[in-house]
């Protein structure tokens, strides 16, 4: 049973935090849900996909996060619900739309789920979305709970139909990926007839100042509904010696330390769950309070500032220190933790944590340095893009003019490292690669001779890179786009994309080919099996120098992890023990340290390379590398 | 000084081992048990093949943070002895207890013939000097003696069970593994719980 779609109101599920987003849209009465994947969010549009046929709404993985919240934002035109869900970096790419949607409003429900990543866990970027809900003067919840984040989904949804206005919902990774206890509510049954109102059309002009107007009122409406919000209240003694101002996990945190130092008669917890429009008149009422205040929030200083805004120049708060990330209390960047809590408490309050003795922390502490070498992340056994970055860098090497690669982020995004033999250069947006290329290959003009590749991943082509490639061929830009085809959005989790012909639901959908893509431009690609390294090499060698103007090759291999499930191996791989000369050879183990894919091990005993039977894909691209041929392959 | 009325437990080890699925298990079970539960995973780009720790905190009343303070762990469950020490050097404390998988899994570096892992024996000890008490089990043997290594996080779970540290009701926890498992390998994951359980208790 899916406790997702489990009718048992007031059973208690454990929940991810963002299954709990899930059954709050479905509680709410959602019609429309839509999604480009990225962590930590993709796992609220999977819950919801899995169920959506049984529910009878529509979920699906858009082309990329703009398009998905135009997608919701339909529903919420005509009446209904929709949600949009989307990691911080997505929002950045959904927001020309939702800075629009503000001022025209809507007519339905519509909720846009912004999981941020502190620390950058599984992202490129580290940024707080919440000021897009300043900037768009919107109403922002940031659950603190598992309980919150189903509840608040639901709230968000009543709010957004009340006042006409997307609400966002921001969640963090440590919410979004941790799991935690949470009471059932029950499945809305309403259904809702979509209608689509002409005489009311979401247009701002000829005056967006006028909508803005219209904006205004409803924010200030937002802020006498947030006054009494169940979602903000306070804890601790009447006049505590400090006082947490907290949102989000923050909460975990702050209530950790308290509890940790046993110091909740001396220590308040102000919880604010509504954090944008503020409800100036319940904070004020308690942050009065005391006089030491510590704003404890994952991101950037959002409440921090925003509170000290209110309370700058009146004359009760003259005497209040306010301590946080502006003042570097606590650091200005990365995640959160207990134990900064816990440190920043200890000092204020001048008591210590003692959990183990010092003898006991430097034991393991030197325990732990001489013993545990790290597990560092790398291209999994048989990879195609393991193979793509050899043939990159050989192609660079024997081209000679100190070539480069720009790139972005996907799986394929660990070319930037020792997996891909440190061959990518560049690592922004979705497609960035491509854009920047598209300016790149203009630069000869100037006298910039070294040859320029581009490469992205094939759902990372649908998402943003083809306006860049229309752009490069319009300009004429000189550079070589190699396109990472493995037939799927593989680092987020194998959702499909527009190339692959199922969707989010299982449904067979109609497909479009990269390289039809690729033509309709104008630019005739060529595709080539990276598992052919010295085809590859020398193909990307003569396209770098054929000819001028973009061009594209395509390269194409399904993922290996897709691949080991539904195929048998290709070839059965094994090192011939009298050809493999082990540290005689010279080669300095090329094959296990430089090369280094994970079906490779250097058996320290036999002093030789070994293939690691249980771990090999029989990709044998490992075969080609070999300067002695020790490594041979058997058609299996 | 400390107020600490919360059960802290450490599940680590490798990406692929099962680790997630493990803290789930148990999450579950003590969910049905009446227990406040937080669950918190920590794996970065990790998946393919590096470590892996799930904090599993359970409480009376109140959620906890999904990640648990400096030095505050009760008990670690090691699907590999390395990351069990490695989970010593942050959550670590004199009282804390844990049940060691002793099957190693090679970093890349070592593979690669960079670096060495320890000597098992000496990992074994540092653990051993640094806890309260520490179980060892050759789950991934086990698991392969019964015919596929994915068993050895549910025969781990067995081994926690035999050392009566969470108070884990078993016949809730079969069901559980009901609900969770395909049908037709309900019996066999059971059956991978009583070995890890009598692998243990044979002994002690």
């Amino acid at each position: 049973m899916n406790m997702i779609v489990s009718n048992k109101t007031g059973e208690t599920a454990l929940f991810m935090g963002n299954e709990a987003i899930a059954r709050g849209a479905l509680e709410a009465g959602v019609s429309i849900c839509a999604a480009y994947p990225g962590n930590p969010s993709s796992d609220i549009i999977k819950a919801l996909a899995e169920v959506g046929p049984e529910m009878g709404i529509h979920v699906e993985w858009s082309v990329n996060e703009k398009v998905a919240l135009e997608v919701a934002a339909s529903a919420a035109m005509t009446g209904l619900r929709g949600l949009a869900a989307m990691k911080q970096n997505g929002l950045n790419v959904a927001s020309d739309f939702l800075l629009n949607l503000n001022l025209s409003g809507i007519r339905g429900g519509l909720v846009l789920v912004v999981c941020d990543d502190p620390g950058g866990i599984s992202s490129t970027n580290e940024q707080d979305s919440r000021l897009f809900a300043k900037m768009g003067e919107l109403p922002l919840f940031e659950p603190s709970t598992f309980q919150e984040a189903k509840d608040m989904v639901v709230e968000a949804f009543e709010l957004s139909e009340k006042l006409e206005l997307p609400c966002l919902v921001r969640s963090v990774t440590r919410l979004s990926h941790a799991r935690g206890n949470v009471e059932l509510g029950s499945l809305s049954t309403n259904e809702v007839k979509p209608f689509f109102d002409r005489s009311k059309p979401f247009i701002n002009i000829p005056s967006p100042t006028n909508a803005h107007k219209g904006l205004r009122q409803k924010f200030s409406k937002c802020r006498e509904i947030f006054e009494n919000s169940p979602y903000n209240y306070y804890s601790g003694p009447e006049n505590p010696e400090l006082m947490l101002v907290t949102s989000g996990a923050g909460l975990f945190y702050s209530q950790d330390a308290v509890r940790c130092l046993d110091v909740s008669k001396r220590t308040g917890i102000l919880k604010v769950g509504t954090t944008s429009p503020l409800p100036e008149q319940f904070l004020s009422k308690h942050l009065i309070k005391t006089q030491t205040i510590i704003f404890v929030e994952d991101g950037g200083p959002f409440l921090e500032g925003n509170i000290r805004e209110l309370c700058a120049g009146r004359p009760e708060f003259s005497n209040t220190k306010f301590l946080g990330k502006l003042t570097e209390d606590l650091p200005p960047v990365g995640e959160l933790t207990p134990d900064l809590i816990i440190d920043l408490l200890c000092k204020k309050l001048d008591i210590e944590f003692i959990p183990r003795s010092a003898e006991y922390s430097e034991a393991v502490k030197a325990a732990v340095q001489n013993n545990t070498p790290e597990r560092g992340s790398g291209f999994c056994a048989g990879c195609p893009h393991r193979a793509t970055y050899w043939a990159i860098k050989k192609a660079l090497i024997r081209d000679g003019r100190d070539g480069f690669v720009l790139g972005d982020i996907g799986c394929y995004g660990m070319g930037a490292g020792p997996a891909g033999y440190q061959q990518m250069n560049t690592m922004q947006a979705m497609g960035s690669g491509v854009g920047i290329a598209s300016g790149m290959g203009l630069l000869e003009q100037f006298g910039l001779d070294q040859p320029v590749i581009a490469v992205c991943g094939d759902s990372t082509f649908y998402h943003g890179a083809i306006p860049a490639l229309l752009n490069a061929n319009q300009h004429g830009s000189n550079f070589l786009l190699l396109i990472l085809d493995n037939d799927a959005t593989a680092m987020t989790g194998f959702q499909p994309h527009p190339g692959l012909g199922k969707d989010a639901m299982g449904r067979q959908v109609p497909s479009v080919k990269i390289a039809d893509i690729c033509r309709a431009i104008g630019l005739e690609p060529e595709i080539q099996d990276p598992y052919d390294l010295d085809t590859t090499i020398k193909t990307i060698i003569r396209l770098l120098r054929e000819k001028q103007g973009a061009k594209v090759l395509i390269l194409k291999r399904e993922c290996a992890l897709v691949a080991v499930k539904s195929k048998a191996p290709a070839f059965s791989i094994s090192v011939d023990a009298e050809k493999c000369l082990g540290d005689d050879c010279g080669c300095n183990r090329f094959c296990t340290r430089t090369f280094r894919c994970p079906g490779l091990i250097w058996d320290a005993e036999k002093k030789q390379a070994q293939i690691d039977q249980a771990v090999c894909t029989g990709c044998g691209v490992c075969t080609q590398i070999c300067q002695h041929q020790a490594i041979i392959s058997e058609a299996s | 000084m400390e107020t600490k009325n919360e059960i802290n437990v450490i599940i680590a080890g490798v990406g692929g081992q099962g680790n997630v699925l493990a803290s789930q298990i148990l999450g579950q079970l003590f969910v049905e048990q009446g227990y406040k539960v937080t669950i918190g995973e920590t794996y970065g780009v990790s998946q393919r093949g590096g470590s892996v720790m799930s904090h599993l905190r359970l409480s009376g009343n109140e959620q906890v943070s999904p990640i648990i303070p400096k030095g505050l762990g009760d008990l670690i469950v090691a699907l590999e002895p390395m990351e069990g020490l490695r989970i010593l050097g942050q959550f670590g404390n004199p009282d804390v207890q844990v049940i060691v998988n002793t099957r190693t899994l090679m970093p890349m570096s070592v593979m690669a013939g960079e670096t060495q892992y320890p000597d098992i024996n000496s990992v074994l000890q540092l653990i051993q000097t640094n806890s309260k008490s520490m179980w060892t089990v050759d789950a991934t043997q086990i698991a392969l003696d019964m015919g596929n290594s994915i068993l050895s996080n549910i025969i781990m779970l067995g081994a926690v069970a035999a050392t009566n540290i969470l108070p884990i009701d078993q016949d809730k926890l079969f069901n559980v593994f009901a609900r969770t498992f395909p049908p037709k390998y309900v019996e066999l994951n059971r059956k991978a719980f009583e070995n890890g359980m009598e692998s243990l208790s044979s002994r002690t």
